[in-house]
């Protein structure tokens, strides 16, 4: 079973709009959307959800006022800057707050404090889902707004989508990343085969593709590049190839710009559903090359 | 003033926004890109960089003569970042997944862990054309956590400048810490079922947060027109629509700020920026 994970660095150059054609393509798979941020993917697979699970991801962290005896204790220890204070006109603390915006829910606090005054519960940081497609089974989550934690959540429904893909038999699991460079994008990446950087031909695509191949390098995963709207600058697209000539990374795809990638999505089809053209052709040769690997 | 661009939705055109803005408001304002993941302001303001400051953090480590292998670190760390193996006499801490808390130090009963400080990202501090000052955060590849280099940028915040900060897609820790505390938060969108569920999201994030918002409209003229009726009823204003442009989609392949093609676009920023002046002013 081969684990593929489309990502980007920077947002927007169309992981989703791939990864929902890869899905249409491909046989035997199971597809699972790692981007549990701000997840698009059901968008385009229009799933039937068969089980919903509760993510118990984070702790929220309060002052019993009751039993504190406002000491400063636990300001000293957080390192979030999430422990506020009021203080009376005497500029003595009148009351001690924690700001859960800022809060990471760590509980160092509560190590601190000499009178068992903070109180700490473990609370539900989003849900996640197995669904039935006409493409197979997809693994998605949502992950509640303003949320910690995400890294988790998508190493949860990675292991879900794998054990499903097992279970299956499936040749592929096909997973959709998140943008940028940090702990969810490092979850998404871990332990797969292969990932596909999707970059376009801007000077911001550029940079950002070199961060996250930067990323795939340290942890070892093989990595292809697929360049999208490729026709906007062709100076950029040949400086994305020589730059990953220099990384020895192979770039197995050229897709056109054209406005009827917006009418696909706006029209939540798959593309290679939508229209029976020359960027279909190059999503599917895209694909045998990833298949073939 | 402080104000946040921020999207839900990655490649909407936040940074297009946040550049062009910042110019339009000239020297008056401060760029601060706070998408330390994917910090991409410079390569439209091509700032000189005068000064940088590397971002630390403490990680910990056992000494392992201390150590009786009772395993309370590994029991009580939420991060899950601690493992003791008891039978083998071994600690091991996985530092993708630490958060740099300090919990374990202080509920060690043998005093057997200690910290020393890591490098997380850097800060570059400089001066760009048009603006009175240019600041950005990046983290440093294969470190998992970013919020620690955007307090480290937001730390240059200045009162008497209009601070323009460029934050990361998304609606989760990095988006909170660059929006926390700020004034006014600018959403940037495109017509798309795409934009529209991750714009949701973001004003979900704002009200939640208390920070007043306003939308700006990328590509505003393709696609459908659902996320304008969604901003109405949501009772958020629209403050700008950028319509399609081939030549815009090309200026910022090359990294062009929008307002050098589209000279046009500078009072039309200015205009957003009154129109944010004025929804703080009624709020008040």
């Amino acid at each position: 079973m081969k684990k593929i994970t489309v990502i980007s660095g920077k947002g927007g150059t169309g992981k989703t709009f791939l990864t929902a054609s890869f899905a249409s393509i491909s046989k035997n798979k199971v597809i699972v959307d790692c981007d549990v941020d701000a997840a698009n993917l059901y968008i385009l697979l229009h799933p039937d959800i068969k089980k919903e699970e509760v993510f118990m991801g984070g702790y929220e962290v309060s002052i019993n006022q009751d039993k504190c005896i406002k000491c400063g204790k636990c300001l000293t220890i957080c390192r979030f800057d999430a422990v506020k204070t009021v203080k009376n006109k005497n500029n003595l603390i009148d009351k001690i707050l924690i700001d859960k915006f800022s809060c990471e829910g760590c509980g160092a606090c509560l190590y601190g404090c000499p009178v068992d005054a903070i109180e700490i519960k473990e609370m539900e940081n989003g849900k996640w889902f197995i669904s039935d497609t006409k493409y197979g089974p997809f693994i998605f989550a949502k992950l509640n707004v303003t949320s910690e934690n995400s890294g988790k959540l998508v190493s949860k429904i990675k292991e879900e989508g794998c054990k499903i893909g097992e279970e299956i038999k499936a040749d592929y699991v096909i997973m959709d990343g998140p943008p940028g460079i940090g702990c969810p994008v490092i979850a998404s990446l871990s332990g797969v085969d292969i990932a596909i950087v999707v970059t376009e031909p801007t000077l911001s695509g550029i940079s950002d593709m070199e961060r996250v191949i930067g990323v795939a390098e340290f942890f070892k995963v093989e990595t292809k590049v697929v360049i999208n709207k490729y026709d906007i600058n062709i100076e950029n697209t040949k400086r994305i190839e020589e730059i990953c000539k220099k990384r020895e990374i192979d770039v197995i795809g050229y897709i056109p710009f054209s406005e009827k990638v917006f009418e696909s999505v706006v029209q939540t089809i798959p593309y290679v559903e939508f229209s029976n053209d020359s960027i279909t052709e190059e999503i599917k040769n895209i694909w045998e090359k990833i298949a073939k690997q | 003033m402080i104000i946040t661009i921020a999207s839900g939705k990655g490649g909407t055109g936040k940074t297009l926004v946040a550049t062009s803005l910042s110019l339009s408001l000239g020297e008056n304002s401060q760029f601060l890109d706070c998408d330390v993941e994917e910090p991409d302001g410079y390569i439209f303001l091509k700032p000189e960089i005068k000064k940088s400051e590397i971002v630390y953090l403490p990680k910990p480590k056992v000494d392992i003569s201390k150590c009786k292998f009772c395993g309370l670190c590994s029991k009580i760390c939420h991060y899950n970042a601690i493992s003791v193996i008891k039978p083998k006499n071994k600690v091991l801490f996985f530092y993708e997944l630490c958060h740099s808390c300090g919990a374990c130090v202080l509920v060690c009963p043998e005093n057997a862990i200690y910290e020393e400080k890591e490098e997380k990202g850097t800060v570059e501090i400089g001066t760009a054309k048009g603006i009175f000052s240019f600041i950005q955060g990046k983290l440093k590849i294969a470190q998992a956590s970013p919020t620690p280099v955007i307090k480290a940028v937001k730390k240059h915040i200045r009162k008497d400048k209009i601070n323009i900060i460029d934050a990361s897609p998304g609606v989760s820790c990095p988006v909170v810490e660059a929006v926390k505390d700020t004034d006014f938060c600018i959403l940037v969108t495109e017509p798309t079922p795409f934009g529209l569920n991750d714009l949701k999201l973001a004003i979900e994030m704002t009200k939640k947060m208390g920070i007043p918002s306003g939308v700006i409209i990328n590509r505003s003229d393709i696609g459908d027109n659902k996320v304008e009726e969604y901003a109405k009823k949501e009772g958020i204003p629209i403050l700008l629509n950028i319509p399609f442009k081939r030549e815009i989609a090309i200026s910022y392949s090359k990294g062009v700020p929008l307002v050098n093609i589209f000279p046009e676009y500078i009072n039309k920023f200015r205009e957003v920026y009154k129109k944010i002046e004025k929804i703080l002013i009624n709020k008040k």
